[in-house]
């Protein structure tokens, strides 16, 4: 299974290197062959949110105001229950007041059970989709 | 005892397990030795980590339970012999035993882990067996978990362990990585191991689930950390960039109602882009 960590920081990262005890965290991620990716964001500055209430969406630029809530970086990793993930960050070293959240991420399995019915729902809606798409169609 | 510690202790032993092993083969020389005591710091664990909780370096920890009982068995064999041979030196004085064993105060160095695959995956071994000792040694899988993977029984898969281990140990394999006259062929070894634990888990004939992916995943992992110890093998990477692209199709290999779908006929934006590409 993969998880995506995500950290959430009080003060935004503004182009600051990792510190050395953080690059061996991620050193050992590499070496047990379970990082699938790890990347920092630049401030929220430079992003923007999109919402979508109404049929039109609302473009919002950044900063954003709240600053708890802030995703500051996130990785991708392997792992093979909760609870190893948890282990592993457990030795992440933060250590002014970041959160990290861990959410476990949809694979192929976790589909198995859908029913037929939704299997025939989902094409008949895919079906409709390339209709639509379709060169021929109306506009 | 709540489930809940012993979960979270297992999950310690699945990180921390391959390196630990590969330490203490590289002391003992004997990879059943070496698996008896860190098997043995792992139970005295599951009995204190509840009530004490999970120490700050878990590995540091078990290690050194590990390392006293290697200590303990090692002392116990010299009282019943007189004289012992420890490891394959003679060993006279209490000050060369610990001179010996003072190396496990070092973390496992990355050459041991290499070492332990080569040795997992040798040649004397049959392919299953090689495919269940990796599994176990540097996947720390337990012996339920290779069974409930391959379909088979629990006391097969730990009847085909224990006799790997004999079979090391009565051929004398040596804990190193091979030299480079025998070290292509003893690549392409490991490689095939880890590629029939890939291919296990991508086109398992039987079961329900036609794909089981925690062997795949488990194969890729494998794959990155030999291209981690090995950067230098071009087939590494090879085998590790064709199982990703495997892996890639895995989701649109199965249809609807389980039936496999032939690569012309897959619906291309079920891959995995993050594998493909």
């Amino acid at each position: 299974m993969r998880f995506l960590v995500m950290v959430k920081a009080n003060k935004e990262w503004d182009g600051e290197l990792p510190t050395a005890a953080m690059g061996a965290f991620n050193e050992a991620l590499i070496r047990d062959g379970v990082m699938l990716a790890a990347e920092g964001l630049q401030p929220s500055s430079k992003g923007a949110r999109i919402s979508y209430a109404n049929a039109h969406p609302v473009v919002t630029d950044g900063p954003f105001a709240e600053s708890k809530e802030l995703i500051a970086g996130f990785w991708i990793i392997q792992a093979r229950s909760k609870e190893e993930l948890i282990e592993r960050f457990s030795r992440c070293p933060f250590e002014r007041g970041e959160t990290i959240e861990i959410r476990q991420i949809f694979e192929a399995e976790d589909f198995a059970e859908i029913d037929e019915a939704t299997v025939n729902r989902l094409a008949r809606a895919r079906d409709v989709r390339e209709a639509a798409e379709a060169p021929n169609a109306k506009p | 005892m709540s489930s809940e510690p012993v979960r979270a202790i297992e999950a310690v032993w699945g990180i921390e397990s391959p390196r630990l092993i590969a330490a203490l083969t590289r002391v003992v020389r004997d990879v059943g030795l070496a698996e008896e005591f860190a098997q043995d710091a792992f139970v005295s664990a599951l009995s204190q980590w509840p009530g004490e909780g999970i120490p700050r370096n878990p590995g540091a920890w078990l290690m050194s339970v590990a390392k006293r009982r290697a200590i303990d068995y090692f002392r116990r064999a010299q009282t019943a012999e007189g004289k012992y041979r420890l490891l394959g030196h003679e060993v006279q004085t209490e000050e060369s035993e610990d001179t010996i064993f003072a190396a496990l105060d070092d973390d496992c160095i990355p050459d041991d882990l290499l070492r332990l695959m080569f040795v997992a995956c040798h040649p004397v071994l049959s392919v299953e067996a090689r495919v269940a000792l990796t599994l176990r040694l540097l996947g720390g899988l337990s012996t339920t978990e290779i069974a409930r993977a391959f379909l088979s029984s629990e006391p097969a898969i730990a009847q085909r362990i224990v006799r790997a281990k004999r079979s090391l140990a009565e051929a004398r394999v040596p804990f190193e990585v091979p030299a480079a006259a025998q070290r292509a062929e003893r690549l392409t070894s490991v490689l095939e191991v880890i590629y029939l634990i890939f291919n296990e888990g991508y086109s398992a004939s039987s079961g329900d689930d036609i794909i089981r992916p925690g062997l795949m995943q488990e194969a890729l992992r494998l794959g990155r950390v030999l291209a981690e110890l090995a950067p230098q093998e071009g087939e590494v990477h090879g085998l590790v960039a064709l199982m990703e692209l495997q892996s890639s199709r895995a989701r649109a290999r199965i249809g609807p109602s389980g039936e496999h779908v032939l690569l012309l006929e897959q619906d291309r934006a079920r891959w995995d882009q993050m594998c493909a590409r």
